[in-house]
């Protein structure tokens, strides 16, 4: 318990130097937009795979379950609302913990275990601004854009089953959908994406910052990765439901 | 021969324990400007966690350490910063940036702190290529170099900023005898090209012996024994003849006990 404690404090303050550094990071926007790039379009082939693969079976399930009750032309908004407020945020940054957040905490935690943090710091470069923040800025652009591209073509799925294999009614399956989804479902999603795409970068970067300097320490690092950002990312989109609802 | 006014850095009765468990017990020394200083000991001295207390990476429990007539445990973020842009640091695996060329490893300290243009850049970057031998290497990934190499694109990058003070850390650890014969040269060459003065932290007491002005032998967290090359070859002193021999036994004893002693 106390240890949980110590870990979230640690990690409070390590967040404080991440957004001290921020504001240098920002003159320096290249280092930014390669990390957009290595944590955001290295994720894009999963997440779209994932997306049309979910969005399918969200297809099939809701035309099932909603044939019983003879309401199949609500399937479309049923989707939307589905992959906008909570598969969408919730899957993508799943696998985007999977997939860039161990990748970033075990690039870090090599940089760790081979001197490179410690190199910089003697040549009086601050690893935070130089490594941590860049990356950690990278996600936090990366997942909203993820989200947006997942549900995209999460829909599509959707309407490959519903409107191509089901026969619903192309028309009506976009026009409901349309008419029903309001501005606030989206920005709840919106700010999901942010508020997970925030958790999962912190998490990465401080796990591998901290990350014990052996082979041993980085596995540990890459590990913890993965585990605390699904906890987490689970955690808060249930206390951010339970806000919104 | 160790006057405080020519001492570039020095280090008083220094005492340091990690975890309860001292790594320095009076740990005193210095080093001379434009000279080449050797501190030896045998692994597990604490020789690396020395180079940690000089350039304020740690603190010390009690003493003192100067470096360049400051001490680095009082400095804030700032000062301190500046005080290692004066220092050139070569770790024992060479701590390349992985994700950087070695063109871009070397001016990787120029472009953060030197407000030299691109052409002034890749000028000074080749030159300290061309000073190590690795002038053609400049676009290789560090991955593609050898140990020898990456050390000497280490200490090429090292040098880029043309700092006053040198710390080698372990530089001959792991490299064949050419690329030993290599890298003294340079240390030599480097330290005699004027106004630097360079650290060396090992254990290779013969390569140390070529070079070095004067040598500190560490042991049980402290020196034992001090003096140039030929004064520690001369030595009576039991520790000092059993590092520079290789004895298996003897004051620092072969079987390894709890409290180190």
């Amino acid at each position: 318990m106390i240890a949980a404690l110590r870990k979230i404090g640690a990690i409070g303050v390590f967040f404080g130097r991440i957004l001290a550094g921020i504001v240098p990071a920002l003159a320096r926007p290249r280092l930014i937009v390669h990390q957009v790039y290595n944590a955001g379009a290295r994720s894009l082939i999963i997440i779209m795979l994932s997306g049309l693969f979910v969005g399918m079976v969200l297809g099939l399930q809701g035309f099932d379950l909603l044939q019983r009750i003879g309401s199949e032309e609500v399937l479309g908004i049923g989707i939307a609302l589905a992959l906008l407020k909570e598969l969408g945020p919730v899957m993508t940054a799943l696998l985007f913990a999977g997939r860039a957040g161990t990748a970033l905490a075990s690039e870090i935690g090599l940089m760790r275990a081979t001197d490179q943090l410690t190199a910089m710091e003697m040549m009086a470069v601050d690893p935070v601004h130089r490594i941590v923040v860049p990356r950690f800025l990278g996600g936090l652009i990366a997942v909203p854009l993820l989200v947006a591209i997942f549900n995209v073509i999460g829909l599509y799925g959707a309407q490959l089953i519903a409107v191509q294999q089901m026969g619903i009614d192309a028309g009506s399956f976009w026009g409901q959908t349309q008419s029903a989804v309001k501005l606030d479902d989206v920005i709840e999603g919106v700010v999901k994406s942010f508020v997970f795409g925030l958790a999962c970068s912190l998490i990465a970067v401080y796990e591998g910052f901290h990350s014990a300097p052996t082979a041993a320490g980085v596995g540990l690092a890459t590990t913890r990765t993965v585990v605390t950002s699904s906890v987490l990312i689970l955690l808060l989109n249930y206390l951010l439901t339970a806000f919104y609802l | 021969m160790n006057t405080a006014e020519d001492a570039l850095l020095t280090v008083c009765d220094v005492h340091y324990a990690i975890g309860g468990r001292p790594i320095f017990a009076g740990l005193s020394l210095s080093a001379q400007r434009g000279k080449i200083t050797a501190i030896m000991g045998p692994s597990g001295t604490g020789k690396t966690t020395l180079l940690r207390l000089l350039t304020g990476q740690v603190y010390p429990d009690s003493g003192e350490i100067r470096v360049f007539g400051q001490d680095p445990a009082t400095l804030k973020h700032k000062p301190l910063y500046q005080l290692r842009r004066r220092m050139g640091m070569l770790f024992q695996n060479g701590a390349l940036l992985t994700d950087l060329d070695v063109f871009e490893n070397v001016a990787f300290p120029l472009r953060e702190h030197s407000k030299l243009s691109e052409s002034e850049i890749t000028a000074r970057v080749l030159g300290k290529l061309q000073s190590v031998g690795l002038r053609e290497a400049a676009q290789l990934m560090p991955a593609e170099l050898s140990g020898g190499m990456a050390r000497r694109v280490a200490l090429a990058r090292a040098i880029a900023t043309e700092p006053e003070l040198l710390i080698y850390d372990e530089p001959f650890v792991g490299l064949d005898p050419i690329s030993m014969g290599v890298i003294l040269r340079l240390i030599e060459e480097i330290n005699a090209g004027g106004g630097v003065t360079s650290l060396i932290v090992s254990h290779d007491v013969e390569e140390l012996a070529k070079i070095a002005d004067y040598s500190y032998l560490l042991s049980g967290g402290k020196v034992v024994a001090e003096g140039t090359p030929a004064q520690m070859t001369r030595s009576g002193d039991e520790t000092v003849r059993q590092f520079i021999g290789g004895l298996a036994d003897g004051p620092v004893p072969f079987h390894y006990t709890e409290s180190g002693k």
